[in-house]
């Protein structure tokens, strides 16, 4: 709000620039106190006062979110039992519904933050990076935003029959200079929407159009309704939830990683460089293991009893496991379970007691009379013992109904010890009843916060780094390993994708299209040759066919366009 | 079972098989035929089932191995479909409809196991198939009294030395009520509750059958005495003593073992009054309105064990209850209550029970007496008929003087007699276990551990480690106060913490941008530009280890609603 108020001249000109995100980085990153942009000082006070309206707005609008919080967590503290220990809180805390989200409130956090210690740096650093992430409070741009997102998101109701777009396209018409901006409205960038709102704030506080008093005056009457219907609040939120989430409106900058001229880092670098990395509070962590190893002898004795004991809390507790497995089990016959890996099966966890275990040589019809031979087995001879250790029961491979329906069955054996470990947050879920019975579980809790060296290592989701990497080398490699005509066949449907990569309902090449196509590149000589080519690149995944709507077979390449690009840049090399 | 041939299989599979378990003892020459072989049909299942009801016939009747369905001409075959609601439908209705054609050759017993309502049936079964059944409904018990018959025969007994302490009952019935209504994992709480007791008390050699305590009492080591002098409640009543003893207490061995076997006496004595006592106080209690001690045993043995019963609110109103009651259910109750203490093995019983069958006979005499005053109630009337308004106004009035000053009637005298001499058995009896000397040893306390175990919350204990790391991992840097974290906390946490702060999507430069600030900001300033690329790239490269792992936590996934994008997973993210 530190405008200077000489811009007031340059009203009548208002005019909003499309801001490209370098710039607004760049903004960011000024020192806000000796460098104002004009393209912002064009704010006007006017848009100031309706700032401070829809900020008074919002101060309603965070009362009412307090009290719902209050309401929730009073619903988490009844639904907990009343012999609480020291280490719960309350349900209502981990569950609340949180404050509704500002896009700058991450960067807000951020660089509070960063502030925090403070007290032991010198004053002549306050120039330093930390200071300007400040920022951002102070730029009217991001207060605006705010400002809109918090009323965009709870007035959704109110602006369900009018959105900011069509309210700002009808209040553009009779408003001549707005009519040229309207042209990139089209362009869906969210700073633009910033844009769009900071317009349409404008266009209310300047006409004094209805729709501005129905955005400032709703609130209040809604805010008292809201106490009345306290009881009905819950389903409001349920409601709310829903609502939320039906739109497709998310507000988020529009940022990619490739902008940051950065490289990717793949799996090798990114390990070299972890590994590289002291360990924070390692000394810390090492008193919290050890902790949890003095248990091991009461795990033994607790297994032996017929339980079954599982582990959760945040960290790995791979090297927990192992240690206990190295310490206690190494005379006994036991079972490794590396649930993290994403080829793991049932099949293969039961081939492995059967094959290795029980030295029985075979195969059966399925799982579950595998699962009963392995019990009969078991029943026979009292002798036998197995310890089975899994990393990750709750992993993606292993927490589908069946494949816990079988350890659960297997787990209740007396003679086999199950050892297990969780993280996800809604592993509980899987279990019902009469798997839980089924389980006789033991919770311990062993927060490590020892980092998932091994466990992410497999997740090739990892959105960051390798994304395409090994899309790409094994494109290659099977490309490689084709005729020169199939690489063209390829090539050709690389570069026609390529071409449309700009249409999102781009269905695909239809087969027709593509085989006019190769013939004219003399590729193919018949539709029968290039059907078994098209066959041989299904086997191998790299294309995927598609029937439209009128029967006619799209031909698609399901992988991402800068992969291809990749893809294409390395053929050229190697012709 | 997905279809109904495979049903068919399993079922001639088990039927035959555990057939020729059974048979394969009485005559050699059956021969199992491998079940691949034989075609699955109902004709294939007839013809087995006639050639075995037809061995089975002839042979003598003297075998009593499976006599319970020979007596019979010719025995029915019992399925049991374990949880109903599970099966697919279909396949259930194409076996009932098979097997119903050719129930005159094979009898069927069919038994539906269901978990929820009856009604079940009818909602699965189309008309035209449960008509073929012949339905016939058992309903087992509630869970709620296999609850009570445990916690009578296992915890309101004196057979078993070891017994569970107020909280530790508490949460055990909580996660029962409110959780599972699992008489199973109540099962598996007391079975965990004996574990922890044995594996973490070193003095629980001493509970024991009373019969032992002396062999072990007096086998104690010194460190195991040493255990007992550290005993809270051991302590407390050594301060008690006088100070000779304190010091005869705390040095002499022996003495102390002596001391300590009159004490675990005297705690099992309490036991079985104790037991006793509390029934006579339910049945007392459990016909009061409003049933402010609670209509189950279990609850007031909660209430007993958690602290001073005489002391509570709820005790209060339930004697001014007491004091209220009617001459027959007041007699009633008596009777019972003398019953339950004559077979209670108590010695000290003798006198209550005499006082007791005292009061009895005290109510019988004053029904006799009152009978006598009805008499003379009802000439007081005829006299009073023939007055006029005047005097009947001024009759009224003495009536209610005196009725006002009439002390109270002799059963009222005795009600309250008897509702007192309750009380005193209550205060005399009902001590809460806390208070005796030795408790420990017997009583299993740790609440907290046992609820850890059972009852987890692994989405609070993620919740604490990541907004709260100094819960964990006790260095100075990472204590901050009240919902903020601290920018040195690892880096799981802050991660975490920006997300929170973002909606549904969140963008992923954003969060890098915003993590390399704040990391920054915790490293030393003086790192120089120099070397800016290469922390970069490392602080890069934790990011990218905090996001994974919060993905395989659940919080986060990747979204392909727009690129370089992660959708949150938990709610708040609206």
């Amino acid at each position: 709000m530190s405008r200077p108020e000489g811009t007031r001249s340059s009203r009548r000109s208002l005019q909003v620039k499309f801001v490209p995100d370098e710039d607004v980085l760049k903004h960011i990153a000024d020192d806000a106190g000796t460098k104002v942009r004009k393209d912002k000082a064009q704010l006007s006070v006017s848009v100031k006062r309706f700032v401070k309206k829809l900020e008074n707005i919002s101060d309603n609008e965070a009362q009412e979110i307090l009290e719902e919080k209050n309401y929730v967590a009073a619903l988490g503290i009844c639904a907990q039992d009343p012999v609480g220990n020291g280490s719960n809180i309350s349900g209502g805390e981990v569950y609340s519904f949180q404050t509704p989200k500002r896009s700058s409130k991450m960067a807000e956090l951020a660089s509070e933050l960063a502030q925090t210690p403070e007290q032991n740096v010198a004053p002549d650093h306050s120039k330093c990076p930390e200071k300007m992430a400040k920022t951002p409070q102070s730029s009217k741009m991001f207060l605006l935003m705010h400002v809109f997102s918090l009323l965009f998101q709870s007035k959704k109701k109110e602006f369900v029959s009018t959105t900011p777009y069509r309210l700002r396209k009808r209040l553009a018409a009779p408003d001549p200079y707005l009519e040229s901006e309207s042209e990139y409205s089209a362009s869906c960038s969210e700073e633009e929407d910033e844009e769009d709102q900071k317009e349409v704030s404008t266009v209310l506080s300047g006409q004094k159009t209805p729709a501005k008093t129905k955005a400032a005056s709703t609130p209040p009457p809604r805010n008292s309704l809201a106490k009345k219907i306290k009881e009905q609040k819950m389903g409001n939120l349920v409601e709310e939830y829903f609502e939320a989430h039906s739109s497709s409106k998310v507000l988020t900058s529009d940022r990619t990683l490739q902008k940051l001229r950065k490289r990717r880092l793949n799996q090798q670098t990114l390990h070299d460089l972890l590994k590289n990395t002291p360990l924070a509070y390692a000394e810390e962590i090492r008193d919290l293991n050890q902790q949890h190893e003095s248990l091991f002898s009461k795990w033994m004795l607790q297994l032996h009893l017929g339980f079954n004991i599982v582990l959760y809390g945040l960290g790995s507790k791979r090297d927990l496991l192992e240690k206990f497995r190295t310490s206690l089990l190494q005379d006994s016959v036991h079972l490794v379970v590396n649930g993290y890996f994403p080829s793991i099966t049932v099949r293969s966890i039961l081939n492995s007691i059967t094959e290795e275990v029980l030295d029985h040589i075979g195969t059966f019809r399925s799982p579950l009379d595998q699962l009963e031979f392995i019990i009969k087995r078991f029943k026979e001879d009292s002798s036998l013992e197995l310890y089975v250790l899994i990393h990750n029961l709750d992993s993606q491979m292993l927490r589908g109904e069946r494949s816990q329906q079988i350890l659960a069955q297997l787990s209740s054996l007396p003679s086999i010890y199950l050892i297990a470990s969780v993280d996800h947050i809604n592993a509980p879920l899987m279990w019902d009843q009469a798997k839980l019975s089924l389980y006789n579980w033991l919770w311990y809790e062993t927060t490590t916060f020892n980092p998932y060296v091994e466990e992410t290592s497999y997740e090739n989701s990892l959105l960051v780094q390798q994304s395409g990497s090994l899309a790409l080398s094994s494109l290659m490699h099977v490309l490689h390993s084709l005729t020169l005509n199939a690489r063209g066949i390829f090539r050709l449907l690389a570069q026609h994708q390529l071409e449309k990569k700009d249409n999102p309902s781009y269905p695909g090449l239809s087969f027709q299209d593509f085989y006019q196509q190769c013939r004219e590149a003399f590729l193919v000589n018949s539709d029968l040759t290039l059907r078994a080519q098209l066959t041989e690149f299904r086997d191998h995944k790299l294309i995927r066919t598609k029937r439209g709507a009128d029967g006619v077979e799209y031909l698609l390449i399901p992988v991402d366009d800068s992969t291809l690009t990749d893809f294409l840049e390395k053929e050229d090399e190697d012709v | 079972c997905e279809g109904i041939k495979n049903l068919m299989q399993k079922l001639m599979g088990q039927l035959m098989n555990c057939d020729i378990d059974v048979d394969s003892l009485e005559d050699e020459d059956y021969v199992p035929v491998s079940q691949n072989r034989i075609r699955c049909s109902m004709s294939s299942l007839i013809s087995w089932y006639d050639s075995v009801t037809k061995k089975t016939d002839s042979e003598t009747p003297s075998k009593k191995r499976n006599s319970s369905s020979r007596h019979w001409q010719s025995p029915p075959v019992v399925v049991i479909f374990k949880d109903m609601e599970s099966f697919t439908t279909k396949v259930l209705q194409d076996f009932i409809v098979i097997s119903s054609q050719h129930i005159h050759e094979l009898p069927l017993v069919l038994v539906f196991g269901i978990a929820t309502s009856p009604m079940i049936i009818h909602r699965l079964l189309p008309h035209s198939v449960s008509s073929l059944l012949c339905i016939e409904l058992f309903q087992s018990l509630s869970c709620k009294e296999h609850l009570s018959t445990i916690i009578d025969k296992l915890l309101l007994t004196s057979r078993f030395p070891f017994k569970l302490g107020g909280k530790v009952l508490q949460v055990l019935i909580n996660i029962f009520l409110y959780h599972d209504f699992s008489v199973q994992n109540f099962i598996k709480g007391f079975q965990l509750c004996i574990v922890e007791h044995f594996y973490s008390q070193p003095l629980s050699v001493l509970c024991c059958q009373p019969v032992d305590v002396k062999k072990r009492v007096y086998s104690l080591s010194h460190d195991q005495c040493e255990n007992i002098r550290r005993l809270p409640s051991f302590r407390r009543y050594v301060e008690k003593q006088e100070s000779e003893k304190q010091i005869e207490l705390l040095t002499n061995d022996s003495f102390l073992k002596e001391e300590t076997e009159k004490l675990l006496e005297d705690l099992h004595a309490y036991h079985e009054n104790y037991v006793s006592i509390l029934r006579c106080l339910h049945v007392f209690t459990s016909s009061l309105p409003k049933y402010p001690l609670g209509k189950q045993i279990r609850e007031l043995h909660c209430a007993c064990l958690e602290n001073r019963v005489w002391e509570t609110e709820d005790y209060e109103s339930s004697l001014q209850l007491a004091r209220m009651l009617n001459k027959t259910d007041l007699v009633t109750m008596l009777q019972q209550c003398v019953e339950i203490l004559m077979s209670s093995s108590g010695k000290e019983f003798d006198k209550t029970v005499e006082k007791l069958k005292e009061f009895l006979t005290q109510f019988q005499n004053l029904e006799e007496a009152s009978q006598e005053r009805d008499v003379s109630v009802s000439s007081q009337k005829e006299v009073q008929k023939k007055t006029d308004l005047y005097h009947l106004q001024k009759t009224l009035l003495e009536l209610k003087e005196s009725r006002r000053s009439k002390k109270l009637t002799k059963f009222e005298m005795l009600r309250f007699e008897v509702v007192d001499y309750i009380d005193s058995l209550v205060r005399k009896y009902l001590v809460p276990a806390d208070d005796r000397t030795l408790h420990e040893i017997l009583y299993f306390n740790a609440a907290t551990v046992l609820r850890g175990h059972l009852n987890a919350a692994p989405r609070t204990a993620l919740h604490t480690a990541l907004n709260n790391p100094h819960w964990y991992l006790k260095n100075q840097a990472l204590k901050c106060d009240g919902g903020g974290i601290s920018n040195k906390a690892p880096d799981i946490c802050i991660v975490y913490k920006l997300h929170l702060e973002c909606g549904r999507l969140i963008n992923l430069v954003d969060w890098l941008e915003a993590f390399s600030t704040v990391v920054m900001a915790a490293e030393e300033p003086n790192a120089d530009a120099a070397s800016s690329d290469q922390v970069d790239d490392i602080i890069h490269a934790r990011f990218i280890r905090a996001v994974s792992e919060l993905e395989l936590l659940g919080f986060i996934k990747p979204s392909k609603q727009k690129t370089d994008h992660v959708a949150r997973l938990t709610w708040g993210g609206c």
